[in-house]
């Protein structure tokens, strides 16, 4: 990756140009999840509701950056032969960290997440991001990457969880507010009229890879570039 | 519940793909072809399959709540649970560690079929999954533990093995240029968890 050797640079401004591309590159083109293929596991299952992929979206934010600043301050004292256990090491504390605060706060979602929250540990854009970025470069680039890379999961999380909730229960929800249905109980089909039903098989584990899909579908019907052979 | 219940629930209705998304990233990655996919799946089953037990035991005798009772009574009321992630990863990357050095002195036949997928089942999410499934459902032998994590082993191989094999002819199709690659095999694996939500509600 060129701008690694770049970013490294010491006099720049806070917000450069190529710090800037660090965050939105992410966004789009380098997607970790439609183009890079990380850290679809969580993605997929958590997409029920929107407020688990906040939820989920904050958690990993806070990991990433966390984990890639400290990875990034300590990575000339890691020796290469044991990086991977080093770094599963401060992905866990962090994960513990975000766990216990999730059980004390939001204990109902923490629930619903329940093994998902534990999973952050493995998600592969964090590990991916700590190998690829945070081993090789200045602790600020590594925030803004970890930021970069954060959000552009975080956008197709709630992007796919607006999908399914919106069409599967009719409704938005936001952490601390709850579920709030937008379609009138008047106009569901019931035994007495009423000709709106809600199309369940979003709710099923199977819609979110499908939803994903499209998505992927509509970038690379945008962006000629990263359409694949095969 | 008995052992054959549980790993045909692991296998059909719970499997890793299909009904929770675990081990995706490899199994987006490793499957353009079905000999690839079988060495990744084998190394899953073999790697769960010495894992969870591994994790059940510590679950059992260290980390829940009254598990350290062995060590004397005043460590009865000791709850260790908030340690579980750190210490089931650590037990994850040694054994996979551990496992390919012995593999790699005893059975060089084996290790060359596995051997590059090892270290990438470190950080397989099925793996991690299995380790905190076994730690929710509250398995009560060691023998049902193990067999769910041989149940959710198959379950990930058949699952990599099937989109492998699609994948290899779906080459010869005429899918959507934007769709090609990543996007079908998303659809394709939408469309195989929905043939498998049929296998919900089997009970032995």
């Amino acid at each position: 990756m060129s701008e690694m050797q770049t970013a490294m640079k010491s006099k720049e401004p806070l917000f450069s140009k190529k710090n800037k591309k660090l965050i939105t590159d992410p966004l789009s083109d380098n997607n970790p999840i439609t183009i890079q293929v990380l850290g679809i596991c969580s993605a997929l299952a958590i997409t029920v509701q929107t407020q688990q992929a906040i939820i989920m979206f904050v958690s990993v934010l806070f990991v990433m950056v966390m984990g890639n600043l400290t990875i990034s301050v300590m990575r000339s004292l890691i020796p290469s032969r044991i990086r991977i256990i080093v770094q599963l090491v401060v992905v866990a504390s962090l994960v513990i960290i975000v766990d216990q605060t999730l059980k004390a706060f939001q204990p109902d979602i923490a629930e619903k997440l329940s093994v998902f929250v534990g999973l952050i540990i493995t998600n592969c854009i964090i590990m991916g991001r700590f190998e690829a970025f945070a081993m090789a470069n200045k602790p600020w680039p590594s925030i803004m990457d970890a930021v970069g890379n954060a959000v552009g999961y975080g956008w197709i999380l709630i992007a796919v969880s607006l999908v399914r909730e919106v069409f599967g229960s009719g409704a938005i929800s936001i952490p601390g507010a709850g579920q709030m249905k937008f379609i009138p109980e008047a106009w569901l089909m019931t035994g007495e009229g009423g000709f709106y039903l809600h199309n369940n098989m979003m709710i099923l584990p199977p819609m979110a890879l499908v939803v994903v899909g499209v998505i992927i579908w509509v970038q690379r019907m945008r962006n000629k570039a990263l359409i694949e052979d095969h | 519940m008995d052992t054959l219940s549980i790993i045909v629930k692991a296998i059909f209705s719970e499997n890793m793909i299909f009904a929770y998304f675990l081990g995706m990233c490899s199994y987006l990655a490793v499957s353009k072809t079905v000999k690839t996919a079988a060495g990744l799946g084998m190394a899953v089953i073999f790697v769960l399959v010495v894992t969870v037990p591994i994790n059940y035991l510590l679950e059992n005798f260290v980390l829940k709540q009254g598990a350290l009772v062995w060590l004397g009574d005043e460590f009865a009321g000791y709850d260790l649970s908030f340690l579980s992630f750190i210490m089931f990863i650590a037990v994850i990357a040694s054994i996979v560690q551990l496992v390919e050095m012995i593999v790699e002195k005893f059975a060089p036949a084996l290790y060359g079929a596995l051997g590059i997928f090892l270290p990438l089942i470190a950080v397989n999410c099925s793996i991690l999954g299995g380790a905190l499934f076994m730690q929710e459902r509250q398995y009560s032998t060691i023998g049902e533990a193990t067999a769910f994590a041989f149940g959710s082993g198959i379950g990930w191989f058949l699952a990599i093995v099937a989109i492998a094999a699609i994948r290899e002819k779906i080459r010869y199709s005429n899918v959507p240029a934007p769709l090609r690659g990543l996007g079908i095999t998303f659809i394709i694996t939408g469309l195989m968890g929905i043939a498998f939500m049929a296998f919900m509600g089997i009970e032995f």
